[in-house]
């Protein structure tokens, strides 16, 4: 039974690392970039809804969207002042810029609040234990499981229904064919971070009341482990970062439930690891070949 | 209804087309002729925004163009089928056709030229739900017309259609490449098939390493020796 719980955890952890992973594969795909400053958007995140609760005495879902509305706009910056300049320049010239957003972002939100740690209200959810067929579930993590499902679900929705969703998907695959339509290129790679930047805040939050603490460095781990999901699932492809993120949080779960709790972080590099060197291109990546 | 006065356009170091210059009149179909490297994908690049001239001026119905975003050329009423079909191969026919309307709001044009761009290829209707990156050469190259159709453009600017098709399906396209001009769309159709450019063709361009060598109406060109021999197959 210890194992159906332990289970339910790594679907709830891996559903964060989901949502983070998202807004990597999603920028990946339409920019060629790995935002590694994507983490830090996260802990962003976090704290806005740490202070939209604290200060502003919102409620959970009130600071929740806030924090994603936020993280949409910081996203959004970061990309127009950060990476536009250099879509044309060599890959690794943004690689390494974005390692320097990460810290400055890092380093900045220690010198504006401190380095100290902050503890998330945890009064905001109902708290208690569902019985299911005899295996005890916390409420909470299902709810994290139902909000991140949620909005998986409407990005899907956004990315195949919608117009900005089509000029996302026409952009990713081939830039000046999307131009020929009258995409405007630009808006469209905005509106991709600002998505991405938005699921991100959504972790913060998410992540802030499951874990209850958080700090300025908080996202360089879960941002790796996301990073790590989806390449698991296929760097580019959204549904390969869902899968992917559940998949690492599930592994991660039960490498604990074996008891080797402190090899957990490992485990997760271990699969980057092993996915390097067996399936360089993800569960859902293929080599595609194109008809010319 | 297009002019194009003395153009000079780079890839970085390399010009590729020096000092072009080039008429349409409403309701033609022109030919640009030339050999591989020539610079005829570049001008037409270069009219629909993806590449920008450094000296001279294009002219579309009274405007400038040159310079301008392939979004603003669009909305104009030019439409780019790009060299190699380009198609969006991770989407359906459907929304590949859907997104060539991307800047229209008439939904009830748009549902109109659906159904012509059906019926014009009756094959993409069999297949508006298949992936685009599923369908074979011809029928990509028919996408990639009826998805720039979708525009409503007033100029077609076609690059090598019959690129990589059989003798069969090269004479369907033009037959069709006739049909839409027929309906009232101007059209500058680049060829490396230049027999059948110029069978359809109101009057030619010949392009060589980026400048117009000549230029008349299929039969002065069909005389001229030089075509003949570099470009005709000498008959
Ligand atoms: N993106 C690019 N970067 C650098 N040079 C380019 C680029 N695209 C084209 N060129 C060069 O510009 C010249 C003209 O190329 P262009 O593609 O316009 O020729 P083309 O007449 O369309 O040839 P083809 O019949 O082979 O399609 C060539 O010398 C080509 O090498
Ligand atoms: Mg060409």
């Amino acid at each position: 039974m210890e194992w159906i719980q332990q289970l339910v955890n790594g679907i709830s952890l891996g559903s964060i690392y989901a949502l983070i992973a998202l807004g990597y594969t999603m920028v990946y795909g339409i920019v060629k970039l790995i935002n590694f400053a994507h983490g830090d958007v996260f802990m962003v995140g976090s704290f806005v809804g740490f202070y939209s609760i604290s200060i502003f005495h919102l409620g959970f879902f009130p600071a929740l969207l806030i924090s994603m509305a936020v993280c949409a706009i910081f996203g959004v910056l970061i990309e127009r002042i950060a990476y536009k300049p250099l879509r044309n320049a060599t890959r690794i010239a943004a690689l390494i810029t974005a390692i320097g957003v990460s810290l400055l972002i890092e380093y900045t939100t220690i010198y504006a609040r401190g380095a100290q740690p902050e503890a998330y209200p945890d009064k905001l959810l109902p708290f208690k234990n569902v019985e299911f067929f005899g295996v005890k579930i916390s409420s909470q993590s299902l709810f994290i499981l139902a909000i991140s499902i949620l909005l998986m679900i409407l990005l899907q929705f956004i990315v195949h229904k919608t117009k900005i969703g089509k000029a996302m998907r026409a952009v990713s695959h081939d830039m000046d064919a999307a131009r020929l339509m009258g995409i405007n290129v630009d808006n469209t790679i905005s509106a991709t971070f600002a998505i991405g930047s938005a699921l991100a805040g959504a972790a913060g939050v998410i992540f802030g009341m499951y874990y209850t603490k958080i700090e300025p460095l908080m996202g360089i781990i879960p941002g790796l482990k996301a990073f790590v999901a989806a390449v698991l699932g296929g760097i580019g492809i959204i549904p390969g970062a869902m899968v992917g993120g559940l998949v690492l949080g599930v592994i991660e779960s039960l490498v604990s439930a074996s008891g080797y709790s402190l090899w957990r972080d490992g485990a997760a590099f271990v699969v980057l690891i092993l996915i390097l060197i067996f399936r360089p291109s993800g569960i859902f990546g293929k080599n595609v070949r194109e008809k010319v | 209804m297009l002019q194009i006065n003395d153009i000079n356009v780079y890839y970085g170091n390399i010009q590729a087309l020096k000092g072009v210059s080039l008429e349409i009149n409403e309701g033609e179909i022109v030919t640009l002729i030339g050999a591989n490297g020539a610079g005829k994908s570049t001008l037409l690049k270069t009219i629909s925004g993806l590449a920008k001239p450094k000296k001279g001026d294009i002219i579309f119905e009274g405007d400038s163009i040159s310079g301008k975003v392939a979004q603003t050329i669009v909305k104009k009423g030019i439409s780019h089928v790009p060299e190699g079909r380009r198609v969006f191969s991770n989407m359906s026919v459907e929304e590949n056709l859907e997104l060539g309307a991307y800047l229209r709001k008439d939904k009830q044009g748009i549902r109109e030229d659906f159904s012509k761009v059906y019926d014009l290829f009756p094959r993409l209707h069999e297949r508006r739900k298949q992936l685009s990156g599923t369908l074979s050469g011809g029928e990509q190259q028919m996408l990639a017309m009826g998805r720039a159709l979708m525009a409503r453009p007033r100029l077609l600017l076609l690059d090598e259609p019959s690129m990589g098709l059989a003798p069969l399906l090269v004479k369907t396209i033009f037959r069709i490449i006739e049909e839409i001009n027929n309906t009232g769309t101007t059209i500058l159709l680049v060829e490396q098939n230049a027999n059948m450019a110029l069978s359809i063709a109101s009057r030619a361009y010949v392009i060589e390493t980026g400048k117009i060598v000549l230029s008349g109406t299929p039969d002065e060109l069909n005389q001229s020796d030089q075509i003949k021999n570099a470009y005709l197959g000498g008959h």
